[in-house]
């Protein structure tokens, strides 16, 4: 393998790492953008949900539990807005994070009382299986290339929602002005538990994806969520496209870093990375600096 | 048209409102005026309902909106132009425009007011794409306007439009509400520290105090009132 080769299969295993940073990126900006709150139990409530999906997977095919479970997680994810962060939504944003901590440990408890702390085979439908697509010398396997598909889809599937629907731009102008959106006789309330819905069914595909790339286990979010997190910020937290594009770009950093350098160091050349990025802009690779005019 | 009796509401311990009560009547132009805290606000917030009634009653068409959400509110047909303009900063003025008729359903409608609003704000058609957050103070004031109109109001409410504008601006954004006024048949509340200019436009004024109408008069008799004229007028 020559060096070209080598470097490329390296970028190639970061986009495939990366494609499920990504996806968690994206939900955890869907929360941001339409709520302004960044949820820090995204990766808890996927394992959740993965945890609830792999049950009805003994029960049924592989597709239709996947569908299943995105109905599910919608659900919750809308639940979880109007009964658990409506209260703590006109206190300081400080009492939402306390409040997605707990979340975090009770989504986290729960599931390890269930289902214990054994990891679990997760099912793998046919379309993911078989030979690796090689190029060269450069391979990536028909999962990775199915996971970068589906978060680029759901990538352009958000930012048709945002950009171009009514529903959409009525989330946005929830997210920045909720009085202002009400006096134009906006639900408020309902925008926001959409927010969540549709980031906790988001978050749940992500889960699906990781179980069946690894196993299906409690812990398995907590490092994913942590690098997703790396990417939303490095996207600019309010940005579907940077979402995808940071945390592809963890992804390639921390395969770099990890042939190159060492696998040691991978953790911690990304977030150097990451923090250099910030530093020089501080609202990330592709979000967008308020101006205002007073 | 607008029928408020005795109303009452506060902020927590704050009493804001003690006892407001006012008639609107169709196709009229309200002036509501009088100094800082006096209720000004807040008799429009409770009106459109961004904050509750303790007791008193508030009616719109013969039907009683005082326990209705802001946004049953918007569909019955009242808008609010809000206290410092409140446009959405990180959206265009086309999308602020849009948000603005988020309760219509009929799309030709929509674009036909859309191209109205340009036509008495033509800096707005200019300036359509740009995000809101660019424009001055009193480009905000006219996207607040036309943000408003779009929801094809029966009745609006403005919350001092002229706050932190240039005089002559303040003046221009006046006539052009007097001329909305005119070809649209709205009934307008305005509230405004500058009395000389509410009092322009308006028919009928209320002079608020502390939370209580301490004077109610038609506008030419309150630019006659010796107390009006010292409080408010300056001269």
């Amino acid at each position: 393998m020559d060096q070209f080769e080598e470097f490329a299969q390296q970028v190639v295993t970061g986009v495939s790492i990366g494609s499920i940073y990504a996806i968690v990126a994206l939900a955890i900006v869907m929360i941001y953008r339409s709520t302004g709150v960044v949820n820090f139990a995204q990766g808890e409530m996927a394992t959740f949900t993965t945890f609830i999906s792999w049950s009805l997977m003994l029960r049924m095919d592989f597709w239709p539990a996947f569908a299943l479970a995105i109905v599910i997680a919608f659900f919750l994810g809308g639940t979880l807005e109007m009964v658990v962060m409506r209260p703590v939504e006109r206190a300081s944003p400080l009492n939402s994070i306390v409040v997605t901590l707990g979340l975090l440990a009770i989504f986290n408890s729960v599931a390890l009382w269930r289902w214990g702390p054994l990891p679990k085979p997760f099912p793998r439908p046919d379309v993911f299986t078989g030979s690796a697509l090689t190029v060269g010398s450069v391979t990536i396997s028909r999962l990775n290339i199915g996971i970068l598909a589906i978060a680029l889809l759901m990538m352009l599937a958000l930012y048709l929602l945002f950009s171009y629907t009514k529903i959409g731009l009525a989330m946005r102008a929830t997210a920045q002005n909720p009085t202002a959106s009400r006096l134009v006789g906006i639900n408020v309330s309902r925008m926001l538990s959409l927010g969540w819905a549709i980031s906790a069914s988001v978050g749940a595909v992500a889960g699906m994806l990781t179980a069946a790339s690894l196993t299906l286990s409690v812990d398995m979010m907590f490092a994913i969520l942590i690098f997703a997190f790396a990417g939303a910020v490095l996207g600019g937290l309010d940005s579907p496209a940077g979402a995808v594009i940071g945390g592809l770009g963890v992804g390639v950093i921390q395969a770099l870093a990890g042939n190159y350098i060492s696998t040691q160091v991978d953790v911690l050349v990304a977030f150097m990375v990451i923090v250099g990025v910030l530093v020089v802009r501080p609202t990330g690779l592709f979000g967008r600096r308020v101006i205002r005019r007073v | 048209m607008l029928n408020v009796q005795d109303l009452h509401a506060s902020y927590g311990p704050v009493l804001a409102l003690q006892g407001v009560s006012l008639y609107v009547p169709e196709g009229g132009v309200i002036a509501v005026l009088g100094p800082n805290g006096a209720g000004k606000s807040s008799t429009l917030r409770a009106i459109s309902g961004l904050l509750r009634a303790s007791s008193g009653t508030i009616e719109f068409a013969g039907q009683r909106i005082d326990r209705l959400s802001p946004e049953a509110i918007v569909r019955l047909g009242i808008s609010q132009v809000p206290e410092g303009r409140q446009t959405f900063a990180e959206l265009t003025v086309r999308e602020n425009l849009t948000i603005g008729a988020y309760t219509r359903g009929d799309g030709s409608g929509i674009r036909r007011d859309m191209d109205r609003v340009f036509s008495y704000f033509p800096v707005l058609a200019q300036r359509s794409k740009q995000t809101a957050g660019l424009l001055s103070g009193g480009e905000q004031q006219m996207l607040a306007i036309g943000r408003a109109l779009m929801a094809r109001p029966k009745l609006l409410l403005l919350d001092e439009p002229s706050m932190g504008l240039a005089p002559m601006l303040v003046r221009e954004i006046f006539s052009i509400v007097e001329t909305i006024t005119r070809e649209e048949r709205l009934t307008i509340v305005v509230v405004e520290q500058d009395a000389n200019l509410a009092l322009d436009i308006a028919q009928h004024g209320y002079v608020l105090e502390a939370g209580a109408v301490v004077l109610d008069d038609a506008a030419a008799h309150l630019r006659a009132n010796e107390a009006v004229r010292r409080a408010y007028l300056g001269y």
